[in-house]
């Protein structure tokens, strides 16, 4: 539960194109290490490296070493299945899968690791993570209706508890509120406060208050120029982020100045 | 413009033209349709009229319409259902390498390949089955009666010519199978990125994905091409016409030389020689093969309006 992740000069390659250049970073456990920069910076890019996502694109490749607790990610032996399965997601829009009940939704993690399980273990387990995503008092009478009939913000929390189902030790947010409303964006940052506890959270967001309100350090991403890498300009503590950033680009982008 | 105006009536709205004229063009092809069916249905059945009404014996064969439809309607079923139990996985499986699997590059190649597949007649499939194939065939029909011949449907004796029923499965095979596949592919491509990497990012391997989101997406896919495929064996005329060695009768014994006809077939092969009542016989088992197949379309959209709520079309 909840590991530290060490990222040591990371290159992110699509194909020839360095889309991520040297970013080295401690991600520290039971803590919540946001990501800000403008659009097309890599932000993302870097969040699905950590979870071995990002080589599902043909040809993306990584330079460098992520280490989870020392354990290499990206080692010779590692299997990336194995990596995901420890490395949980949360995306951008919610994606439930549409042909599966709400049950069946929080369940699909726990029927992966392929161990039989009983019936009453499985419920469990699926009331733990719902309750956990504090979406069990709202779902609990239509289990096995479709995930899909949810509202927005409850399919992004039903996507949540779909991804703690299996605790993780980490829990990667790509943006999880760009799509929703303000209430549903609050009761998910609520969420975000009370997994952090448990959990390693990094969270992609293009909300600076967002990033403010929910996380303990900040980084800020920006491209090095126009039509080149990203990179990683500063990493700090979050309040000092957006008080008194060290680097001018910082300055300029949390006060709105650009991006 | 003043609210006043804004709040009146819609009638008061001009219509345009072009509104107009795509929507009497889209009503009018609607009823075109329905108009084509129910004339083809009356046709059958005024046609097939005389043929209910005959006394048994007037019938060709002697014994009555049932005794004479229900072994091509038999044969018909044998050898359309087979074909798809036969052409379906397949069909599912090369949709999913070629969607899933294989690198683009082959992808592309192979999908071009299939859906000129899905163009060539079926004069040509049968050509290619009674010239090619049965030959090809008689060898192995023997194996499979010397050593499978405790399975009814390999009971024997082998036929010498290769010009059987097991043929004419491979054969409805072959050619539905790229008109499924088509479809599959189709479905199988529009799958969601998002629910595919939603899996992949809980730690499923490749096949774990492909169960869990792309087999449910293209469910209803995989069924309505099925019976998209069903059907055009059912009604497949002339490669089964060609390729079939008939002598009636009612027998699962798929690689014997003695095989029940199929409907469409029989009326293609004994229509020129009819007369009479002959003719209205032969258009009342065209009647039971429009009923068929109405039947079986029917259940296919009950088969895919069941899950309607978890078909990720919501």
């Amino acid at each position: 539960m909840a590991k530290r992740i060490e990222v040591s000069d990371l290159n992110i390659y699509y194909d020839k194109f360095l889309a991520v250049q040297g970013v080295s970073m401690t991600i520290e456990p039971r803590a919540v290490t946001a990501l800000i920069g403008p659009s097309g910076c890599g932000k993302s890019t870097f969040l699905r490296s950590l979870n071995r996502m990002h080589e599902l694109v043909p040809k993306a490749r990584v330079e460098g070493k992520i280490a989870m607790d020392g354990q290499d990610l990206y080692g010779p032996n590692v299997d990336p299945v194995v990596v995901r399965r420890h490395i949980g997601m949360v995306f951008q829009r919610p994606n439930p899968f549409p042909t599966m009940s709400i049950y069946d939704n929080v369940a699909a993690g726990l029927r992966l690791n392929a161990t039989r399980m009983k019936r009453a273990e499985l419920d469990d387990l699926v009331e733990r993570a719902l309750r956990a995503a504090n979406l069990w008092q709202e779902v609990s009478d239509r289990l096995n209706k479709p995930g899909s009939g949810l509202s927005g913000g409850q399919q992004q929390r039903l996507c949540i508890a779909r991804a703690i189902a299996v605790q993780p030790d980490v829990l990667l947010m790509d943006e999880p509120c760009s799509a929703l409303d303000p209430i549903s964006t609050q009761k998910i940052e609520d969420l975000i406060n009370e997994l952090k506890t448990e959990y390693t959270i990094v969270i992609v967001t293009h909300n600076m208050q967002q990033a403010a309100r929910v996380s303990d350090t900040t980084g800020f991403f920006n491209l090095k120029g126009v039509g080149e890498a990203g990179q990683l300009v500063e990493l700090d503590e979050t309040t000092k982020i957006f008080s008194t950033p060290t680097n001018q680009a910082t300055e300029d982008y949390i006060s709105g100045r650009f991006g | 413009m003043p609210l006043s105006e804004r709040n009146r009536p819609r009638a008061q709205v001009r219509e345009r033209p072009g509104d107009r004229i795509f929507s009497g063009l889209s009503t009018g092809a609607g009823v075109l349709i329905l108009v084509v069916l129910a004339s083809v249905a009356s046709f059958l059945l005024i046609e097939a009229w005389p043929a209910f009404m005959a006394p048994p014996e007037d019938i060709p064969g002697g014994e009555g319409l049932v005794v004479y439809i229900w072994p091509l309607l038999f044969g018909t079923l044998l050898s359309a259902v087979l074909a798809l139990l036969v052409a379906a996985p397949l069909a599912v499986a090369i949709a999913l390498f070629i969607t899933h699997y294989a690198p683009r590059r082959t992808a592309q190649g192979l999908g071009y390949v299939i859906d000129l597949l899905a163009a060539v007649p079926s004069i040509i499939y049968g050509l290619w089955g009674i010239a090619v194939l049965a030959p090809a065939t008689v060898s192995s029909t023997e194996w499979l009666s010397k050593y499978l011949g405790f399975i009814p449907l390999f009971a024997g004796p082998p036929s010498s010519t290769g010009r059987t029923m097991l043929l004419a499965i491979i054969v409805l095979a072959v050619m539905v199978l790229p008109i499924i596949t088509a479809v599959v592919r189709e479905a199988f491509l529009q799958t969601p990125r998002l629910h595919e990497e939603a899996s992949l990012a809980l730690g499923a391997t490749r096949w774990e994905m492909v169960k869990m989101t792309v087999f449910p997406f293209g469910r209803s896919a995989i069924v309505g091409a099925s019976m998209l495929g069903l059907g055009r064996a059912l009604g497949e005329t002339m490669a089964v016409a060609i390729v079939l060695s008939v002598s009636g009768g009612v027998t699962f014994n798929l690689i014997s030389s003695g095989n029940p006809s199929t409907i469409a077939a029989n009326i293609a092969l004994d229509f020129p020689e009819s007369s009479g009542l002959a003719v209205n016989a032969l258009i009342a088992s065209g009647l039971v093969l429009f009923a068929v197949t109405l039947v079986v379309n029917m259940i296919a959209r009950a088969v895919i309006n069941r899950r309607r709520e978890f078909s990720g079309a919501n």
